[in-house]
């Protein structure tokens, strides 16, 4: 049998193709950063699914219409939601096996990223062929205060990024950029932020960001390290982050965490964590999107790393003494 | 047993279709499979069409740039619909007709019945009759497979939370079957009774039309894709299990409360199935590369494809007579098995 070509496979070592999210209220910058990815000399071909065609295009790439159908899964979970023309546009793009180095999904600017980070967990096909790498949102520096008053997607958009592109920094203060930075940190304080005009940013800081592989997920800390981090509660969305110096129960923990995800799934939109299991040298690390978990031994704890338990939770109206007490709870 | 055995016993029986199978080199993802007489046809992911026939093989580029997304045989001619698009259809001769151009949005399922011919993008449906005139509907969702019922000018259409029943020559709104979910392919049972589609949850849907009685055929490890019905009728094979899953359909009640045949079980993923259309045999492919032909009657097995490189099988078809099997691979190997005589 004659071998495929190995070359522009676009697949990394898993032979999956990597998959990027762009989120962004309407209006915050997203088509000027897709546009911006796809014209950088990477020498990369991309494959780009977008809701409108017309605003994007670059002779190289292959854009494809989508429409945004969100279904439920028929498992009983509300929950459960995926991108239907999603699963049917990647089942499309892998007949072009070799066509393209990574795909990266435009989310409308009122879209709920969850169903669509959800389809690369819930749906098998795609899963096997690709690999989600991160959800990027885009926030308008300008007119956050507004979105987030009047808004309830542009909170969830800045609760699911792994990176944050703060865009027209230009057309604030900087106070005002203090101010927003600020909001967006008390919803999500663990993302990478970066302060941009037009949506300047480098393109290794939005693709190949690995943020849902298990194997990367090496420290669960704040992205910032400016003390005195105050959050403004314009959000009914948080994040609860709980440290336990020493060892979890694991026949403890796994069913609390089960049952906790099953319970308040609905709330619950990222959650992250790594762990030391009593008696076990590797590290345990789980990373879910609302009711969906997925986690592994990873890495041997090295002998200098100290063996702690840390998980961190972004939702809506979660209840941190609870959420803490139950972990504490689970403490060896 | 299967047997990478040689070609035949001391007593003559032929033990392996292996030595019966004439490679062939597709270069790409292979959508579908058919033959117009004598010529096979393979559709490809970079949107030619593969024509092999006793002369040799030779391409078409039945969608330049684009990608074969679905393709259906209808007779004489193998009809394609593109992510450029298009729906073309490919004569064995090589020559190509343009059916259908939806102006650049994807053909996501075609159909073809006796010279009518149709078609899917997105919620758009549209039907060609043999005259040519075509006829338009929208479904309440994205539309994943389209089947034309043995009888009428009648159309299934399977999408999200059910199907619709269509007559395109009518104006009467499209008769709609609901069952909870997003349904993939669509198939009648050749006596029209049953409507059956393929679902998301790893599971097969059906309706007696008589009553819209509903059916469940569940119990898949993974979206059981392909479904075909034997020649009589009776059975109909699917994939989507470590062997072909085949239902019995000669009661009233179809498969209801019925066990399922398991026909080729191997360690690998059955992805395609193709009943001979004159004997109770049905060609299994698997996500190894392998393909195996399995005789209901007796379950003997005779090995067609060892497992190889070019991934999983993706398309298989069998000509009228069924003298000949041509299949093709995910990454772009394929075959022709010409039976022993």
């Amino acid at each position: 049998m004659p071998d495929m070509p190995e070359t522009n496979t676009g697949a990394d070592a898993s032979g999956k193709i990597p998959v990027t999210v762009l989120t962004g209220y309407l209006g915050a910058g997203k088509t000027t950063l897709l546009n911006r990815i796809l014209s950088e000399p990477h020498g990369k071909k991309f494959a780009v699914i977008v809701n409108e065609f017309g605003e994007v295009g670059i002779d190289n790439d292959l854009v494809v219409g989508a429409d945004e159908e969100v279904f439920e899964m028929n498992n009983g979970c509300v929950c459960c939601t995926v991108r239907g023309d999603l699963i049917r546009i990647i089942d499309g793009l892998m007949k072009r096996k070799g066509g393209f180095d990574g795909i990266i999904v435009e989310t409308t600017g009122l879209a709920d990223p969850a169903p669509v980070a959800q389809t690369f967990f819930m749906d098998q096909d795609v899963q096997d062929r690709t690999r989600l790498d991160a959800v990027v949102t885009v926030v308008d520096a300008k007119w956050l205060g507004q979105r987030l008053k009047d808004a309830p997607e542009a909170h969830n958009q800045i609760a699911f990024a792994d990176v944050l592109v703060l865009n027209k920094t230009d057309l604030v203060t900087p106070e005002e950029l203090a101010g927003v930075e600020a909001q967006v940190r008390a919803i999500n304080p663990y993302a990478r932020l970066h302060r941009t005009r037009n949506a300047q940013v480098a393109i290794d800081d939005v693709l190949g960001r690995n943020a849902f592989d298990l194997d990367r997920i090496m420290e669960l800390e704040p992205d910032f390290l400016e003390a005195g981090h105050h959050a403004h509660h314009d959000s009914d969305i948080q994040s609860v982050a709980v440290t336990i110096d020493g060892d979890v129960d694991p026949d403890k923990f796994l069913p609390w965490l089960n049952d906790y995800a099953q319970r308040e799934g609905a709330n619950l939109l990222r959650s992250k964590g790594i762990l030391a299991f009593r008696g076990e040298p590797k590290r345990f690390v789980f990373q879910g999107v609302h009711m969906m978990l997925d986690g592994d031994l990873q890495r041997d704890w090295r002998p200098d790393e100290k063996r702690t338990s840390r998980i961190v939770m972004i939702g809506r109206d979660l209840d941190r003494e609870a959420i803490e007490k139950a972990f504490r709870a689970c403490a060896v | 047993m299967t047997s990478a055995a040689p070609n035949a016993t001391a007593t003559g029986a032929v033990t392996s279709l292996l030595d019966h199978v004439r490679p062939l080199d597709a270069g790409a993802h292979v959508t579908g499979a058919a033959f117009a007489g004598d010529t096979a046809m393979l559709a490809l992911g970079d949107g030619c069409v593969l024509l092999c026939d006793a002369a040799g093989e030779r391409r078409v580029d039945a969608h330049p740039g684009g990608a074969v997304l679905a393709a259906v045989g209808a007779g004489d001619r193998f009809i394609t619909g593109g992510d450029d698009g298009r729906v073309v259809a490919t004569l064995a001769n090589g020559e190509t007709q343009a059916i259908a151009d939806e102006k650049g949005r994807w053909i996501d399922a075609v159909a073809a019945s006796g010279g009518a011919i149709a078609w899917s993008c997105g919620k758009q449906v549209a039907a060609r009759d043999a005259k040519g005139n075509v006829r338009r509907m929208q479904a309440p969702s994205s539309v994943r497979g389209i089947a034309f019922a043995p009888k009428g000018y009648r159309l299934g259409l399977a999408h999200y939370n059910g199907a619709s029943l269509w007559f395109p020559n009518t104006d009467a709104a499209p008769e709609a079957l609901f069952w909870k979910g997003s349904h993939l392919d669509a198939s009648f049972s050749p006596d029209g009774r049953f409507f059956i589609t393929s679902m998301q949850e790893n599971m097969l849907h059906g309706w007696r039309l008589a009553d819209k009685k509903d059916m469940r055929m569940s119990g898949y490890p993974a979206k059981p894709r392909s479904l075909s019905w034997s020649h009589d009728g009776l059975w109909m094979a699917s994939s989507g299990a470590d062997a072909a899953i085949i239902w019995p359909f000669e009661a009233k009640d179809g498969p209801m409360g019925k066990a399922p045949r398991e026909c080729g079980v191997r360690p690998a993923k059955v992805t395609q199935v193709a009943f001979h259309p004159r004997a109770l045999i049905v060609a299994i492919g698997y996500d190894d590369g392998a393909v195996m032909l399995v005789r209901l009657t007796d379950n003997s097995e005779l090995m067609a494809r060892m497992p190889a490189a070019g991934g999983a099988v993706t398309a298989m078809a069998w000509d009228a007579k069924g003298k000949r099997l041509a299949f093709g691979t995910a990454d772009g190997a394929g075959g022709l098995l010409t039976l022993p005589v």
